[in-house]
C-alpha cells in the first residue's frame, strides 16, 4: 500500500478586495494532481515558484483543506483524520522562521517533544541523539536568536524528527544553507530513507533532487507535467545537447537571433557577475555551435562547451513546455 | 498525566520566553503602576481611607488584566510572524492545550505587577494594607490570574482565523477595569451594567482578592471566579476548533 496517495487534489484560493464593491478573485494553485509515494521512497516535487509545491505539502500535512480531491497519508485521510496523520508525520520548512528565538535550542526541542507526545523518559535521550545527528551538541543551551541560518535549519530537522515520524515532508530544507551544511543535510536525509522513513522533498536545487530522489514529479501551474526517476526525466531530453557560451559584453538583443536557429529548443541566460552564461539546448540532430557563434559575432566571448543534458535541463524543458 | 505535563511545560517555557526581555518586564510593571498612581492620588484627595485601601487592592489587580488582555490578542499574530503558528496547529496536540498555558503564563507575569503595585501604594503613598488572611489572599490572586488566563485564551483563539482580531485586546482593556470593579464599587455603576459585570471572571476575582485582603469571606467569589473562567475556557475550546478549521479552509494560518 502506498504511504502517500494523492488523487485529483485541487486547491483554490479566494481573495477579496475593495470595501464597498467587493471583488472576488479565485486562483487555482493546485489543479487536480495525482501521485503515489511508496514506503521508504524519497519522492521529489520540483517546480518553479508558485507552481503549487508548498500548497500540496500543506494539504498533505493537514494545514490546508483541499478544495476537491483526496489525499491519504499512511492510510489516513488528511481531511477526516488530521490528528492521526499529524501523529505520524514530521515536516520541516526552509528558512529562518519556525523557532522560538528567545528560547534555547534545547527548550525548543523540549517544547515540541511535548506537543508531539514523546514520553517524558524518552525525551532526554532522543533529543541528545538528534542533537548529535544534526551536529548541534554543545550549542543546545544557547538561545536560538544567536544561531546561524545553518544551525537553525539543522534545529528544524531535529524538531521534525523528534517523534520518529514514518513520513517526513521537507519543503526546500536547504534554502540559504552554505554548501557544506547542504551536503550534510543531504547525507542526513539519505540516511533517513535508508532507515525506512518515507520522504517527500521539494527543492529548487536540481543536483540535490538528482542525488537524493528515487522519483520526481515536476509541477508547473498547479499540474504535474512529468513524473519518473531522475534518469527517466533526463532521458526525455537525452537525445539533445547543451551548448554553453560565456559572454562578457552581455547577450543583449541577440537572444532572439539565437532562438531562431533551426534545431535550438530553448535558450537561457545565467548571470555570473562579470559575465553571462548563454545556455542553448538543441535537439539531437542539430549542430548549432557555429551558427550560435555567428549570431554572437562581435561580442567578447569566453569558454565554449558542449555537454550532455542534466536533470536541470530536463526540468527547464519540462517547465517551458508546460 | 501527560496532559498535565504538557500544560506545565508549555506554561513554564512560555513564561521563560516572556520573561527574557527586561524592557517588556519593566513595562508590564510600570504601565499599570502609572494608572494605579493616578487612582491613589484621586482617592487620597477624597480623604476616605477605606475607599483608598479598597481602590489600592483593585488597582493592584489591574496589571494582571493588562498583562493578559493586550498580549493574548497579539500572541497568535506573533506566532504567525515567527512562523510557529502552523507548527502549533499542525501538531497532534489539541490547539487549546497549546494556547491555554501561553495565556496563563501572561497572567502569571501580571502577578508581579500586583505585588509591585501593592508595595508602591504601601511605600510611596503609605496605604495601610494588612492581610487578615494571607493564605486566602494568595489563593485568590492565583485564581484571579488563572481565570484571566482563560479569558485571554478566548481572546487569543479569535485571532487564529481573523488577523485583525488582535485589536480586541486594546478594546477591552480599559472597559473591564471599570465594569469589573477594579477601581470603583459595582454598586455605583448603572443597573444595566451589573449583569455584564457578573458574566466576567475579573469581577469575582477582584472581589475575592479584596475580600481576602480586607477580612471578608473570599471563598464564594473565588468559586465564582473559577466557574466563570471555566465557562470561558469551554467557549474557547469550541471556538478554537471551529476557527482552526476555518483557517485551514481559508488559508489564513500563514498570513501575516
Amino acid at each position: 500500500m502506498p504511504v502517500i496517495e494523492v488523487e485529483a487534489l485541487t486547491r483554490r484560493y479566494t481573495t477579496r478586495t475593495g470595501f464597498r464593491r467587493r471583488t472576488r478573485k479565485d486562483v487555482e494553485a493546485v489543479r487536480g494532481i495525482s501521485f503515489e509515494v511508496g514506503r521508504g521512497e524519497l519522492f521529489g516535487l520540483l517546480g518553479p515558484n508558485g507552481a503549487g509545491k508548498t500548497t500540496t505539502i500543506k494539504m498533505l500535512i493537514t494545514l490546508l483543506l483541499p478544495t476537491s480531491g483526496s489525499a491519504r497519508v499512511l492510510g489516513h485521510d488528511v481531511v477526516a483524520e488530521p490528528r492521526e496523520v499529524r501523529r505520524r508525520i514530521g515536516y520541516v520548512f526552509g528558512g529562518d522562521k519556525g523557532l522560538y528565538e528567545r528560547l534555547s535550542g534545547l527548550d525548543n526541542l523540549r517544547y515540541f517533544a511535548e506537543l508531539y507526545g514523546v514520553p517524558a523518559r524518552e525525551q532526554g535521550p532522543r533529543i541528545g541523539e538528534l542533537l548529535e545527528l544534526v551536529g548541534l551538541t554543545g550549542r543546545e543551551r544557547e538561545r536560538v536568536e544567536g544561531y546561524s541560518r545553518g544551525m537553525r535549519q539543522r534545529l528544524h530537522i531535529a524538531r521534525g524528527l523528534l517523534h520518529r515520524p514514518d513520513v517526513l515532508f521537507l519543503d526546500e530544507p536547504s534554502i540559504g544553507i552554505d554548501p557544506v551544511g547542504a551536503r550534510e543535510l543531504r547525507q542526513t536525509v539519505a540516511s533517513l530513507t535508508s532507515q525506512g522513513t518515507t520522504v517527500l522533498l521539494t527543492t529548487h536545487y536540481m543536483f540535490e533532487a538528482d542525488e537524493l530522489c528515487d522519483r520526481i514529479a515536476v509541477i508547473a501551474g498547479g499540474l504535474i507535467v512529468a513524473e519518473g526517476t531522475p534518469a527517466e526525466l533526463k532521458s526525455r531530453v537525452a537525445d539533445g545537447h547543451v551548448v554553453e557560451i560565456e559572454v562578457f559584453d552581455g547577450v543583449g538583443d541577440r537572444l532572439d537571433a539565437v532562438r531562431a536557429i533551426p534545431g535550438v529548443t530553448s535558450v537561457g541566460v545565467e548571470d555570473g557577475g562579470h559575465s553571462q552564461l548563454l545556455v542553448v539546448r538543441t535537439d539531437a540532430a542539430a549542430t548549432v555551435t557555429p551558427a550560435v557563434l555567428g549570431r554572437l559575432d562581435g561580442l567578447a566571448l569566453g569558454r565554449v562547451a558542449t555537454r550532455e543534458p542534466t536533470l536541470e535541463d530536463a526540468y527547464v524543458e519540462l517547465v517551458r513546455q508546460a | 498525566m501527560s496532559t498535565l505535563r504538557l500544560v506545565a511545560v508549555g506554561w513554564w517555557l512560555q513564561l521563560k520566553m516572556r520573561s527574557r526581555s527586561s524592557f517588556d518586564g519593566l513595562l508590564s510593571i510600570v504601565y499599570p503602576m502609572f494608572f494605579a498612581t493616578t487612582i491613589f492620588f484621586m482617592y487620597r484627595e477624597n480623604g476616605d481611607e477605606a475607599a483608598l485601601v479598597s481602590a489600592a487592592v483593585g488597582a493592584s489587580c489591574m496589571g494582571v488584566w493588562s498583562a493578559v488582555s493586550t498580549t493574548a490578542s497579539t500572541t497568535l499574530q506573533g506566532e504567525r510572524r515567527q512562523g510557529t503558528l502552523e507548527l502549533l496547529v499542525g501538531s497532534p496536540t489539541s490547539f487549546s492545550l497549546v494556547i491555554v498555558p501561553a495565556t496563563v503564563s501572561m497572567a502569571t507575569i501580571g502577578l508581579w505587577s500586583l505585588v509591585a503595585t501593592l508595595l508602591w501604594g504601601r511605600v510611596v503613598f503609605g496605604i495601610p494594607i494588612s492581610f487578615d488572611q494571607p493564605l486566602v489572599f494568595v489563593v485568590a490572586a492565583l485564581v484571579l490570574a488563572f481565570s484571566l488566563g482563560l479569558v485571554g485564551f478566548l481572546q487569543a483563539v479569535s485571532s487564529v482565523r481573523y488577523r485583525s482580531a488582535w485589536a480586541l485586546g486594546s478594546l477591552f482593556e480599559f472597559p473591564v477595569w471599570l465594569i469589573c470593579g477594579f477601581l470603583v464599587p459595582l454598586s455605583i455603576l448603572p443597573d444595566w451594567v451589573r449583569p455584564i459585570s457578573w458574566l466576567l471572571p475579573p469581577t469575582w476575582g477582584v472581589a475575592a482578592v479584596r475580600d481576602a485582603a480586607l477580612g471578608g469571606n473570599a471563598w464564594p467569589d473565588i468559586a465564582l471566579c473559577l466557574l466563570t473562567g471555566a465557562a470561558y475556557a469551554v467557549i474557547g475550546v469550541v471556538l478554537a476548533r471551529r476557527l482552526v478549521d476555518s483557517a485551514r479552509v481559508n488559508a489564513t494560518l500563514a498570513l501575516t
